[in-house]
């Protein structure tokens, strides 16, 4: 019996299901309580399933037998409370007396799940609302006080590369939390490939077509853009649309603090571009960068350590002085100009025939400019009188927002129109599968190649000879 | 005139007992009682000028060379008994003259034995303190004028003064007997438990104040995580089956939100933990194996909405901070229902909430930097101390008057040191 009473009392202490914190005395002592019919009951399990798991091997507890006789089907983790709860019982009754009892207990505890532990949709909506309410008032508090609109001018031309590139401007303006108008200016005269990008945009849009067509190469590109622009910015004139003109070539891209940045600028501003000089050729690239050590690809403004504009940082054109592109589809790297339009905002304000209060005399009148009596050369620095007024963005140029690159496909490439292909695409590698052999009907075998990107045939293409075919 | 005089101090002297401990019972559901005006009113209360405290020259056994043996309790959660030392024997409040001081500070580092792994063993903390505790009897008249009423300990540990990290054997202990009179400033704190004495003030635990500050992310970042939490779960070296560990409650956070992605909750570690926090909107600070943990200090200082998941916790200086205002309870019988329960906090409290934590001084209450700064939880606890003034009449016991048992308590405490 001693031996009993002695086991009993360490196998409670050891699970903790006495109620302690009344009285300190009987823990020093030992705890023996009245042995009843369900202690008894519940030490022969435990010693049989000791037994058990000591012939066995493996932890067996108590509770697996308990789940045996029961017959709920609850949870794994709130059977483990029931038990629990049915192990303090009996220590509570005695319990009552206390002055002080915490509702809080010592000892194990059931681990609650409920009954279907898995997100709930509108709990979800409602969270994802609480976060947007939540940053909403962070840009308040953080960010900028009145924001502007921001006019986006591209230059663009029907190609291959365009919707790879409108896309990508497209998405950016897209996500512009700002008032965005997106005027795009078409070489060749409006078209429908243009109008569709411009049309699924959602943005409040003009869309004009320029009466050149766009060159083939780089140095006259330069300047039709540059024409383009202009054209772009009489418009702006026009209109008197009011916000933030920033230069959006089509195939930059944009970071989203960009659009943050330029909310600063008050007349004329410059940032920092990144310039990725592309070449087709891996060899030539790594000879350039080893020489290109000390230059940064990078066009922007300089500052000295107060943070005045001291100068620009141009990117450097040597190292790749015999090897850059003339012809678009040249190989060689394209290099920009010396200063990207890409890198000025300015406030459209300046472009308004009507003058403007406090319109900064650094900046010449662009009238003359606009209605197409001036040329204008090196890029927008020539529109101000003092290039050392210019508002510098990005921490005087430091952080760089965007990226300028130029990459275009070969002179004589077609691609489908609206990249919608009429019919389903030839077969042009063979395989020993196709058509698939369960197919019902019957397929005409091809007997001449096709080219692939002249119209259609209307028969479906069924197996290919097994000549080697060329490849468009 | 004099009588009248003797019974006005004597009701005030009540008065303000019975505020010290309703501001317990009431820090739950009232917390505006005390304050007056927004948060952070009696935060900005300068203590010096308002009491005097005599720090005892202990023999650096006690303090210097326990220090000396292992730094690394410089660093630790538990750090602040050294750094309170260190700034009351530098601070204005502090007197050379015993004579004139309200409180008595004792300088000795229970806390510091560590193990290899830097947790601290409190075995020979009760045998460390009672040493100090006789040497001070023995030396000086003032512990034998109140039995220790006006004199002030540090006890950082996991159940403060009843030093044990096991909660049950802590209970077994109880309060060390010769500390039953003297105030303890702990960082335990949960009603209606043995170790929360009537009267302790609770701290935060130490947070390194630098290393948060050097994890600072630009305040336009937005708060894109809605819960945040990286802890354990399951203590699987103590606790393998779950149910002892946290009273269950993080184990039901697990199971419950695993799979919830608004709940970014892990195990895992991370180097941009505490940029993390301030990506989050709410941050769980559930109980571990003792209610208290650094993540309320932290979620304070990087403006996180903390979750309090422990029932009866007593939060630091909840007499001078309005916690209920600025976190969110949940009882832990609500744990499987969390994820309802703050979703449908509406926008305008959040909003609320964090501008109440974004108050600095809020933030500096929570900190113990060094040197000291206005305002900060060094400051806090002496303001707490100066609120207990003037000390009670009854606080001094008559001569020959003995109120403490010196030997009570288990048989291997009475052991020199």
């Amino acid at each position: 019996m001693k031996l009993l009473s002695a086991f009993r009392s360490s196998y409670l202490n050891r699970r903790g299901t006495t109620f302690r914190s009344l009285d300190p005395s009987s823990f020093d002592g030992g705890f023996i309580p009245k042995p009843s019919p369900s202690s008894i009951f519940w030490l022969a399990i435990h010693c049989l399933c000791c037994l058990i798991s000591l012939i066995l091997g493996f932890r067996f507890s108590h509770l697996v037998l308990f789940f045996l006789f029961s017959t709920s089907v609850t949870n794994l983790y709130t059977t483990t409370a029931g038990v629990s709860q049915l192990l303090k019982l009996k220590p509570l009754e005695k319990a009552n007396v206390t002055a002080k009892s915490s509702r809080v207990v010592v000892g194990r505890h059931g681990i609650r799940i409920r009954p279907w532990p898995h997100p709930n949709p509108i709990e979800v909506m409602r969270a994802h609302q609480l976060l947007e309410r939540v940053q909403k008032e962070q840009k308040s508090l953080y960010g900028v006080r009145s924001p502007r609109a921001v006019i986006a001018v591209t230059p663009t031309y029907v190609r291959t590369f365009q919707a790879l590139h409108l896309t990508g401007v497209m998405h950016s303006l897209m996500l512009v939390p700002y008032d965005v108008v997106w005027i795009v200016v078409e070489a060749g005269g409006k078209t429908n490939e243009t109008a569709s990008f411009v049309g699924k945009s959602r943005l409040k849009t003009v869309h004009v077509g320029f009466d050149q067509k766009m060159p083939n190469t780089w140095e006259d590109r330069r300047r039709v853009e540059s024409k383009m622009r202009i054209q772009g910015l009489r418009i702006v004139r026009e209109e008197k649309l009011d916000g933030i003109v920033v230069f959006a070539d089509d195939s930059n891209m944009h970071s989203m603090e960009l659009f943050d940045e330029i909310q600063n600028v008050r007349w004329f501003g410059a940032l920092s571009v990144g310039i990725l000089a592309h070449s087709g050729n891996a060899d030539e690239l790594s000879s350039v960068l080893k020489m290109n050590q000390e230059g940064k690809p990078i066009q922007g403004p300089s500052c000295d350590s107060s943070g005045k504009l001291v100068g620009w940082h141009v990117f450097n054109t040597q190292p790749y002085a015999t090897k850059t592109a003339v012809y678009v589809d040249d190989k060689a790297a394209v290099m920009p100009s010396k200063m990207e339009w890409s890198g000025f905002v300015l406030n459209s304000r300046l472009l308004w025939k009507e003058p403007v209060d406090d319109r900064p005399t650094w900046v010449k009148d662009v009238d003359n400019l606009l209605d197409g009596n001036e040329e204008i050369e090196d890029g927008p620095l020539s529109m101000v009188k003092d290039p050392s007024m210019v508002e510098t963005l990005g921490s005087c140029g430091r952080n760089v927002l965007l990226w300028w690159l130029r990459v275009e496909a070969r002179a004589d490439s077609k691609f489908p129109p609206g990249w919608i292909i009429k019919s389903p695409l030839e077969i042009t590698v063979p395989s020993k599968r196709t058509p698939w052999p369960d197919s019902s009907s019957k397929l005409p075998v091809v007997t001449k190649e096709a080219k692939y990107n002249q119209p259609a045939t209307e028969k479906r293409s069924g197996k290919a000879k097994r000549i080697k075919e060329q490849e468009q | 005139m004099k009588l009248r005089s003797w019974v006005l101090i004597f009701i005030a002297c009540n008065l303000l007992t019975f505020s010290t401990i309703s501001a317990f019972r009431l820090s739950r559901s009232q917390p505006t009682e005390r304050i007056s005006g927004h948060a952070g009113d009696v935060l900005d209360d300068n203590p010096v000028g308002r009491l005097k405290v005599f720090v005892y020259e202990l023999p650096s056994k006690y303090n210097k060379k326990i220090l000396q043996k292992d730094p690394r309790c410089l660093t630790h959660m538990f750090a602040a008994e050294i750094y309170m030392q260190r700034f009351l024997l530098s601070s204005p409040v502090r007197t050379l003259n015993p004579e004139e001081a309200d409180w008595f500070y004792v300088p000795v580092y229970t806390t510091c034995d560590l193990t290899p792994n830097g947790l601290p063993l409190p075995f020979k903390s009760p045998r460390m303190m009672r040493s100090a505790i006789q040497l001070i009897a023995s030396n000086w008249p003032y512990w034998n004028r109140t039995e220790g009423a006006d004199h002030f300990f540090v006890v950082p540990h996991d159940f403060g003064a009843c030093f044990h990290y096991q909660e049950e054997k802590a209970i077994g202990r109880g309060i060390l007997p010769l500390l039953q009179r003297a105030t303890l400033v702990q960082t335990f704190g949960q009603r209606n438990h043995v170790c929360l004495k009537q009267g302790s003030i609770t701290v935060p635990p130490y947070a390194p104040p630098q290393k948060m500050q050097s994890h600072l992310i630009p305040g336009k970042t937005p708060r894109s995580i809605f819960v945040y939490f990286r802890g354990l779960f399951y203590d699987v070296g103590n606790d393998p089956e779950g149910g002892y560990y946290a009273r269950g409650a993080r184990a039901a956070v697990w199971e419950n939100f695993k799979d919830n992605p608004l709940f970014d909750i892990s195990t895992e570690h991370p180097t941009t933990y505490y940029e993390d926090m301030q990506r989050a909107i709410f941050c769980l600070c559930p109980l571990g194996w003792a209610p208290w943990s650094p993540r309320l200090v932290e979620a304070v200082i990087f403006g996180c909405i903390p979750v309090i998941i422990a029932d009866d916790i007593v939060l630091p200086f909840a007499d001078a901070i309005p916690w209920e205002d600025i976190g969110v309870f949940v009882d832990e019988k609500d744990v499987p229902y969390l994820d309802t329960i703050l979703t449908s906090i509406p926008p305008e409290v959040i909003l609320r909430k964090q501008r109440l934590l974004a108050n600095p001084s809020m933030k500096q209450a929570m900190l113990f930097p060094q040197p000291a700064q206005p305002g900060d939880a060094f400051h806090q606890v002496l303001n707490g101390l100066a609120r207990k003034l003037p000390h009670d009449r009854s606080v001094y016991l008559r001569p020959g008057e003995k109120l403490l048992n010196w030997t009570a308590g288990p048989v291997a405490d009475l052991k020199p040191w």
